[in-house]
């Protein structure tokens, strides 16, 4: 992993650090730290929703057929989606192998 | 017939002479009315020996009408700087105290306060830690904080203690730094003592109403406290840090603008027949009266011994110590905190490090007296010039000294 680096001048931070736009967590990239992916065999899936409901991190997002994708900005392959769907139609797979 | 000592002064020329009205009042109960002309919004407390009276009586101005606050009673200390942060944080001026175990059950948060640039006012009623259990004065307990980024003051006297409320307002909320305000447990909480106060007027003037421009307002949100990743931390250590630095000059206008409305001089180092001063002594708070004594029988003696007190701890006021500090031959620093296996006391430790890439370099001797209350008298303090004085021939060491102790 590269060194970690400043992501902005010390003399551009509001006071105390304060972050004065709101709701820009979205913009926060937490998946890059994944080990493993979950991958979707379309063809077990039902569209039940239930990695959707599970996903600790909201990071599922449904699709234009009614699919539903995690979104692997914020992913962070913790597997719970995996251990409850009820078709076993995600994966984990170690990002290295993909 | 005896000389008449003291002359009557008109009203008309009090006025004209600055010479205000002079109530003897607890020092407890004199911060407390000095906290309610500085009309803040949030008072949370929780009680704790000896800093109670303080709060007890902001809770009866509260109770009586007299003082328009919100008073949170809180179920701990940790809870009453938490209070202060969450009203700081929604623009409200805010205020607490404590000693001993109650700063250290609310040590978490001091960082947090700090962090944030949040200006709250604390009281600190300085007394020793446990174990041994111990309810009297030492400064081992504020020293735990010396590095949590909040301006820290030390008082002499209940004046002082008074003063220092009007300034530490006015610069926590020009430096939007906390500010502590340390005063002796009992040597000074519990004295009751000749005090002046500020007019309101005045008061209103120095410290005016506080408007904060980052604030948590549902109308114009804003976030604080956010996760700092390994790519943020470090820059947002380093603005705190600068401008925790830049709090000094803040600082010094305070006082300057205090003089202007009052006459009444404060600085960061307070000397005592420095000028030509061979050795010295540096000392904090509320001993450095019994130490002007020493001072003054050695001077009879031909001695040439002068005194130093730091006023201001944190942020370290270095350039003003080096110039205050003369042409000392050797300091006699009197530490009143142990820092168990380190090379000396806490003031001790800072003296030398400001020393040591300085031209002037003084033989530097650490003692660590009155811990726990125990008396430091003019003796005492003679003998501690003494020592002082003896290390001006003998080889430095980089120990410190229990004085006092009993073999």
């Amino acid at each position: 992993m590269p060194k970690e680096e400043g992501l902005i001048s010390w003399k551009k931070l509001a006071p105390g650090m304060a972050i004065l736009k709101p709701g820009n967590s979205v913009e926060f990239k937490t998946g890059d730290w994944r080990a493993f992916r979950p991958i979707l065999d379309k063809e077990k899936c039902i569209k039940c929703g239930l990695c959707y409901v599970f996903c600790p991190d909201l990071c599922y997002e449904k699709d234009e057929e009614g699919y539903y994708i995690s979104n692997l900005y914020y992913c962070k392959g913790c597997g719970i989606c995996a251990q409850n769907c009820p078709r076993g139609a995600i994966t984990m797979v170690l990002e290295e192998e993909i | 017939m005896k000389k008449k000592l003291i002359r009557e002064v008109s009203l008309e020329e009090a006025k004209a002479l600055k010479i205000r009205k002079k109530v003897a009042k607890e020092v407890s109960v004199a911060i407390a009315d000095a906290v309610a002309q500085c009309k803040v919004d949030v008072i949370s407390a929780y009680p704790i020996t000896p800093q109670t009276h303080i709060v007890e009586y902001l809770s009866e101005l509260v109770n009586n009408g007299e003082l328009e606050s919100e008073y949170i009673p809180v179920e701990s200390e940790h809870a009453a700087m938490s209070a202060c942060i969450g009203a700081s944080a929604a623009g409200a001026r805010t205020f607490t105290a404590t000693s001993s175990q109650g700063l250290l059950f609310m040590y978490e948060v001091l960082f947090i306060a700090s962090a944030l640039r949040l200006p709250i006012v604390m009281v600190i009623a300085n007394r020793s830690i446990s174990a041994p259990i111990s309810i009297w004065n030492d400064h081992s307990d504020v020293m735990t904080m010396r590095d949590s980024g909040w301006i820290q003051f030390f008082a002499e006297n209940g004046q002082e203690a008074v003063d220092l409320i009007y300034h530490s307002y006015r610069i926590a909320e020009k430096s939007l730094f906390p500010v502590a305000i340390n005063i002796d447990g009992f040597i000074l909480t519990h004295v009751i003592e000749p005090v002046e106060f500020l007019d309101q007027e005045l008061v209103d003037k120095y410290v005016p109403h506080l408007k904060m421009n980052y604030k948590l307002d549902p109308k114009k949100p804003v976030t604080m406290g956010a996760i700092g990743v390994p790519e943020i931390y470090t820059e947002a250590k380093k603005a705190q840090d600068e401008a925790f630095n830049s709090s000094y000059k803040i600082i010094i206008n305070a006082w300057k603008e205090f003089e202007k409305l009052t006459g009444k001089r404060y600085q960061p180092v307070e000397i005592y027949k420095m000028e030509d001063a061979e050795v010295a002594l540096v000392i904090m708070g509320s001993l450095t009266e019994t130490a002007m004594n020493a001072v003054d029988l050695l001077r009879d003696e031909g001695k040439k011994v002068g005194l130093l007190r730091l006023r201001l701890w944190r942020p370290f006021p270095l350039r003003d110590f080096i110039k205050a500090i003369g042409k000392v031959k050797a300091i006699g620093v009197v530490d009143r905190a142990v820092s168990h296996g380190a090379t000396g006391g806490p003031v001790g430790i800072e003296v030398r490090s400001a020393l040591y890439q300085s031209n002037k370099r003084p033989k530097i001797v650490n003692f660590i007296a009155g811990l726990s209350g125990r008396d430091v008298t003019v003796e005492d303090f003679i003998e501690l010039f003494e020592r002082t004085y003896h290390a001006i021939k003998t080889k430095p060491t980089f120990s410190y000294k229990i004085y006092g102790v009993k073999e």
